[in-house]
């Protein structure tokens, strides 16, 4: 584990790749029923479990690293909204099933770039789980981009929804790759990534998928959203209430 | 039965046969059958509903309407006449006692 000293940083870093992955697998598997297909159903709800599996390896990891004998069922169950850190894409609602693809077109293609990466940092933990991740990630990302593709270069209908998809979405894009003084001190100790090289490797799936999909890539828009920093959207409250009300409402209950 | 789900103005996705391999070595086995768009959606539908419990190596989607499958109301002819020719069967052969897995 890390000297005491830098815990706080490294908590709050682990938190922000948890969270994500928490937030965006409870968001996929509100699929589960409703998908378009059954074969659908069961695609989503796999990545939502591979999402899951990797929160609770990195939310379990940012407990040791408070050492208050937190667990990751109390990190997941416990926080308050303004404690969260993940980026505010994922927590956005499923829209329609081409919206729903292209959100995890982005974060699939910003996951790939990030545990690619990963797997080589100085935090041995954070490369094994890396090492995990990223081989889901990979299918993750060829899955919504075979989805998107058939989308966007599909119908009339299809095209025009995936299209204004994208550009609701977009404007959250920005976030992930705007590095604040959490990102650089993380990459300067070797631990993350840097994100500006994350962001071209990103951007060019992103421009070969959207071309092969025949949408237009919106343009990048002022940097207006917080969530890794914990001011998020309004739509992350229902989501945690929905998520944390068991444990809430009977605390320490198990399966 | 698939000509019907490929029939203009039908909106299910065309059925597909899947057929996995357990391991190297041994033969791609039909395990059931998906609907999807594409052949590379049932490459995908497949992964997702027959192999998450790595129960595979290698996934083979063949498109249903491609099987020619025999007439079921023709099982007598096609196969009953096999049932008398007992010549067939190597049951005359008296398997030595060290042969346990024959």
């Amino acid at each position: 584990m890390s000297a005491a000293p830098e815990a706080p940083a490294l908590y709050r870093y682990v938190l922000r790749l948890g969270d994500l992955a928490l937030v965006l697998g409870q968001r996929l598997s509100e699929w589960v029923g409703h998908a378009p297909a059954l074969e659908e159903d069961l695609g989503l709800a796999n990545i939502a479990l591979d999402l899951v599996g990797q929160a609770r390896l990195l939310l379990a990891y940012a407990g040791e690293i408070e050492g208050r004998g937190r667990g990751e069922d109390d990190i997941a169950f416990l926080r308050e909204h303004g404690e969260y850190l993940n980026p505010t894409l994922v927590e956005q609602p499923n829209g329609d099933f081409g919206e729903t693809i292209v959100r995890q077109v982005l974060i699939d293609a910003y996951q790939l770039a990030l545990y690619e990466r990963l797997v080589r940092s100085g935090d041995e933990r954070l490369a094994a789980i890396a090492e995990k991740a990223v081989k889901e990630t990979r299918y993750h990302l060829r899955y919504s981009s075979n989805w998107l593709v058939r989308l966007g270069d599909g119908t009339e209908e299809s095209h025009g929804r995936v299209q204004r998809a994208l550009e609701r979405l977009w404007p959250y894009t920005v976030e992930l790759f705007e590095a604040d003084a959490l990102d650089r001190d993380m990459a300067e100790r070797g631990v993350a990534p840097s994100l500006e090289e994350m962001r071209s490797a990103w951007s060019r799936h992103i421009d070969e998928v959207l071309t092969e999909a025949t949408l237009k890539r919106p343009a990048d828009r002022p940097y207006t959203w917080f969530g890794k920093r914990g001011e998020h959207s309004e739509h992350l409250g229902y989501l945690l209430a929905e998520m944390q009300y068991l444990q809430r409402a009977h605390p320490g209950a198990r399966w | 039965m698939s000509a019907e789900n490929n029939a203009p103005g039908e909106r299910e996705w065309p059925l597909f046969e899947i057929f996995i391999r357990p391991r190297g070595g041994l033969d791609h086995k039909h395990v059931g059958s998906l609907h999807a768009c594409d052949p590379r959606m049932a490459i995908e539908h497949a992964r997702d509903l027959y192999t998450r419990r790595e129960e595979g190596v290698s996934i083979w989607a063949v498109p249903s309407a491609s099987i020619t499958a025999s007439d079921p109301a023709e099982a007598d002819a096609l196969f009953e006449p096999a049932r008398d020719k007992i010549y067939r069967h190597p049951t005359f052969y008296d398997i030595p006692p060290e042969v346990k897995t024959l």
